[in-house]
């Protein structure tokens, strides 16, 4: 087994060699720009772009003039939200989203805020769930847009895309999706969920960095305004050079999913399980963040009641996870998601997100088992906390100074 | 194939592929990550930013990468006018990428002024339009340092002079200047500056701004607080690896390989003149790149010709390499001045640093035998 | 986040896990931080007929650089009078583990934990001589 084991797939994945190989040719010898139209370098590149839309396309169940190529699943929920917010400013001024959508959507709902938009951040559930009542209920006649994503890339809770896209579809509201989590994981149809826009990542799915995509619906038409403005590139709604080897990538990682999907989810899900079970089965005082079963295969997002993220995962320095504890983040503030499932700051303080993907290993789960465990216990001799718990003390009952 | 179209994009540079291979095969983490795997891609993205830094000479914590050219230009219009709340002055010229001129147009809609400044019959912003349009509502100078058209280069150091003494801030679009020149933003006085790594024989889908020390800008792509919250979104780290160790190439070879295409340039155009006395280098009275030659003659069509020496195994491009199936006459050519007929006529041939001399002979002899054979045919 | 190795060599070997009897009259508890604010520092000290402090042990809830600042506290501390331990500040913790800004805090928890653990046995002791 190698160390250290790779346990951080929903931060980012390794490039799979069938990806990497597709991809090669095009950073060395067909380098043409796709935008030449005057030679074969061009031709050739252009011809590339067209085959990777429609992989894309396919594995989407949508038509490849529906892609718009970007840099990355964060440019793709700002085009989606900013761009069908300011073409639509006229209709409407309010979206909807959840408190628990990644960064790139809850900023730039904040910056619209900023620009006259109204936005509403629905809270989910203690299982990370959206409360549809509550969704269908939210919805105005000012409302123009929802964008609630497809899975949550700290807990791994899978919204129910399909009634959500059916409200928005009957009440006439778009309805985009962060799929950067979603696709290539969990089966995605737009015509099916009756998404109008989707965020795609390709470095979430084994492709490489710096490449994503927007779909964006032409039946009926979402019109959306460019952010990225030049030489009216992606049919005047993304400017700049297609960088085609990573065009490729994205486009061959796409094929490879939509043929790899079921049986690899069900292998992950079967390892994820061996984890968890192993883990839960060994130790007491720990809590499983967000929904078991409407859950992605690859996340496990666990607290460890009395013992800190960030020394957990120094304790464990061969397995490379995620913690939503604050040490680990710049902001100093424990995982905004995991409060917004009602998770009180101290668990998730001591939380760790195992993300589980197409290496992992039965090998390296049992190895992740046994280290994880016995970290945990040499870390709760340690805690104060864990001690007080042994005798007796009741944790609720005490007062503890801020500092 | 005789590859002579680097100003639409380069192939890389020797080395840098592997560079890349191994960043896309080897850095597995997210640079955000805190674990062993995060950390060395954020170790590797740090030297990439100190190379990229090196480049232009500047401290490191300067350099905010991007996915390109267009999204730098972008940033840097975007990023200045939203910190002034959309209001004010933007100077530009007539002669600018899209990325430069479509963004001002937003900017106007936006509700800023934007003065498009004329050039002259050679391509240049004369300097002292500039000093004399500027007023207390500009903003931003945005002034690209030379043209992808034409390779004309624009007098930015005397812009960048006028624009700090004036205390206006100077943006300047260096994706075709850099790597044939060195640019030194801040002995230019250049504040904001626009860089892409394909035009320089790194990958494509990366780029950087060049942002000044005490440079306020909005961030254009929210969500993540990545690049010192100036650009979000998990980087694009093979690309920005392999543009930093094009960056350190192009740094050490830059001179001598500017040499060695002025010399190439030079041979291209006496020995396309010499075949051909009618033809017109545009711009030629202007200090050019040396690597670019735009070339116009009257009775062909550029489109045909360029595909009449594609067909003969010689790449070269109509026109800018941006938008698809682009038939408008070059905005940069009505700028200066040049009559339709030419302007339809024009043909851009771009060498680069793998370019030879007996490459350059090659292209002369097809050239003029191409452009021999379509006036035959045409009714001239 | 890289780790300055004395943070790790501490973290992996932490010196003086554990617990002193927190009822004796010669031992000073002090526990300082909050769950909620991912760190609790619990830090003991048991000072000898002479005033020294002769055995010191700690249990930490909390981040690397936090755990390592309490164990080079519980070095730091045996041996030294009361008055000595108490002039431990946390600057000197911080340059010696190498912390960087954002772990300044774990120097300033540690050494609060020193005066709350010397607050205790100076209330202990002066109960004691109240005959309480």
């Amino acid at each position: 087994m190698k160390l250290p084991i790779y346990m951080d797939y929903q931060a980012t994945t390794p490039v799979d060699p069938q990806v990497m190989e597709a991809m090669l040719p095009w950073f060395v010898e067909k380098f043409g720009n796709p935008a030449s139209r005057s030679h074969a370098y061009g031709w050739e590149a252009d011809e590339a772009v067209t085959l990777a839309r429609k992989q894309v396309a396919t594995l989407i169940g949508a038509d490849p003039r529906e892609i718009v190529f970007t840099s990355g699943a964060t440019e793709s929920d700002n085009l989606a939200i900013w761009g069908v917010a300011q073409f639509y400013r006229e209709k409407g001024n309010h979206i909807i989203t959840l408190t628990t959508e990644h960064k790139a959507v809850l900023d730039t709902c904040r910056y619209l805020e900023s620009d006259g938009f109204t936005v509403t951040y629905l809270p989910v559930q203690p299982n990370g769930l959206v409360n549809l009542a509550a969704l269908e209920a939210a919805i105005t006649p000012q409302t123009i847009l929802v964008s609630i994503m497809a899975v949550n890339n700290e807990v791994g809770v899978i919204q129910p895309l399909e009634a959500i896209g059916r409200l928005c579809r009957q009440r006439k509201v778009f309805f985009h999706c962060d799929g950067a989590q979603g696709v290539g994981k969990i089966p995605m149809d737009v015509n099916v969920m009756n998404i109008d826009l989707l965020s795609i990542s390709a470095h979430k799915i084994y492709g490489p960095k710096g490449v994503g995509a927007l779909y964006v619906r032409r039946q009926p038409r979402v019109r959306l305004k460019a952010i990225m403005h030049g030489g009216g590139h992606e049919r005047g709604m993304r400017s700049g050079t297609l960088p085609t080897p990573l065009l490729v990538g994205l486009g061959e990682a796409c094929r490879i999913a939509g043929v790899v999907m079921a049986t690899e989810q069900s292998q992950t899900l079967a390892l994820r399980e061996r984890l968890r079970i192993g883990i839960m089965s060994r130790l007491t005082h720990v809590e499983l963040n967000g929904d078991l079963h409407a859950r992605v295969a690859g996340n496990l997002n666990i607290s460890f009641n009395y013992v800190e993220g960030e020394s957990l995962m120094m304790a464990i320095k061969n397995v490379a996870v995620s913690s939503g504890s604050a040490c680990t983040s710049a902001s100093l503030e424990p995982s905004y998601v995991l409060r917004a499932l009602g998770v009180n700051e101290e668990m998730a303080h001591t939380s760790i997100r195992f993300g589980l993907g197409r290496f992992t290993t039965a090998q390296e789960v049992d190895h992740v088992i046994e280290i994880v465990v016995s970290a945990v216990n040499k870390l709760r001799e340690m805690s104060p906390l864990w001690e007080m718990v042994q005798d007796g003390v009741d944790m609720t009952s005490l007062q503890w100074a801020a500092h | 194939m005789i590859y002579l179209d680097h100003n639409a994009t380069s192939p890389l540079r020797p080395g840098i592929a592997e560079v890349v291979f191994s960043a896309l095969s080897q850095l597995t983490g997210n640079p955000s990550s805190v674990h062993g795997a995060g950390r060395a891609s954020r170790q590797k993205l740090d030297e990439a930013r100190r190379a990229v830094a090196a480049l232009v000479e500047v401290h490191e914590s300067r350099v905010v990468f991007t996915s390109g050219g267009s999204e730098s230009n972008n940033l840097a219009l975007f990023g200045v006018a939203a910190h002034r709340g959309f209001q004010g002055t933007i100077l530009t010229s007539s002669v600018e990428h899209p990325s430069i001129l479509s963004t001002c147009e937003q900017l106007a809609h936006r509700g800023m002024k934007v003065i498009r400044l004329p050039v002259d019959s050679a391509g240049r912003v004369d300097p002292a339009d500039v000093a004399a349009t500027l007023d207390k509502s500009t903003v931003l100078v945005s002034i690209m340092a030379a043209n992808n058209e034409t390779g004309v280069l624009q007098p930015i150091a005397a812009i960048g002079a006028i624009c700090r003494q004036a205390e206006v801030l100077f943006h300047t679009d260096a994706t075709q200047w850099m790597g044939k020149i060195p640019l030194l933003p801040d002995s230019f006085h250049v504040d904001l500056l626009t860089l892409s790594a394909h035009k320089l024989g790194g990958p494509k889908g990366t780029g950087a701004l060049i942002v000044g020390p005490s440079i306020r800008l909005e961030p254009h792509i929210l969500g993540g607080g990545q690049e010192r919250g100036r650009r979000a979104g998990t980087e694009n780290l093979p690309g920005i690896v392999g543009f930093g160790a094009a960056a350190t190439q192009v740094k050490t070879a830059m001179t001598t390989e500017a040499e060695a295409m002025a010399r190439m340039q030079q041979q291209l155009e006496d020995g396309i003149l010499a075949t051909l006395p009618d033809a017109v280098i545009f711009g030629n009275t202007a200090q050019r790149l040396p690597n670019t030659t735009a070339v116009g003659m009257r009775g062909v069509d550029g489109e045909t010709l360029v595909m009449t020496l594609d067909l003969a195994g010689f790449a070269i491009s109509s026109g800018a390499a941006c938008s698809s199936g682009r038939t408008t006459p070059s905005h940069v050519l009505v700028a200066m001045g040049v009559e339709q007929e030419f302007n339809q006529s024009a043909v851009r041939i771009s060498l680069g640093w793998d370019t030879s001399a007996h490459a350059v002979d090659l292209f002369i002899n097809a050239f003029s035998r191409s452009v021999n054979r379509l006036r035959k045919g045409s009714h001239f | 986040m890289s780790y300055n190795e004395k943070v790790l060599d501490h973290y992996e070997n932490p010196r003086n896990v554990g617990s002193l009897d927190k009822m004796d009259a010669q031992v000073g508890t002090g526990m300082v931080g909050a769950p909620a604010c991912g760190d609790v520092m619990k830090l003991q000290i048991r000072v000898s007929a002479d005033g020294i402090i002769d055995d010191a042990k700690f249990k930490t809830f909390g981040c690397g650089s936090a755990i390592a600042a309490s164990s080079l506290v519980t070095e730091w501390v045996k041996g030294k009078s009361i008055d000595e331990a108490l002039a431990i500040k946390n600057k000197e913790i911080a340059d010696e583990l190498a912390l960087p800004p954002v772990k300044i805090h774990c120097s300033v928890l540690a050494e609060d934990a020193i005066k709350s653990a010397v607050a205790d046995y100076r209330s202990k002791q002066s109960q004691q001589a109240k005959g309480v």
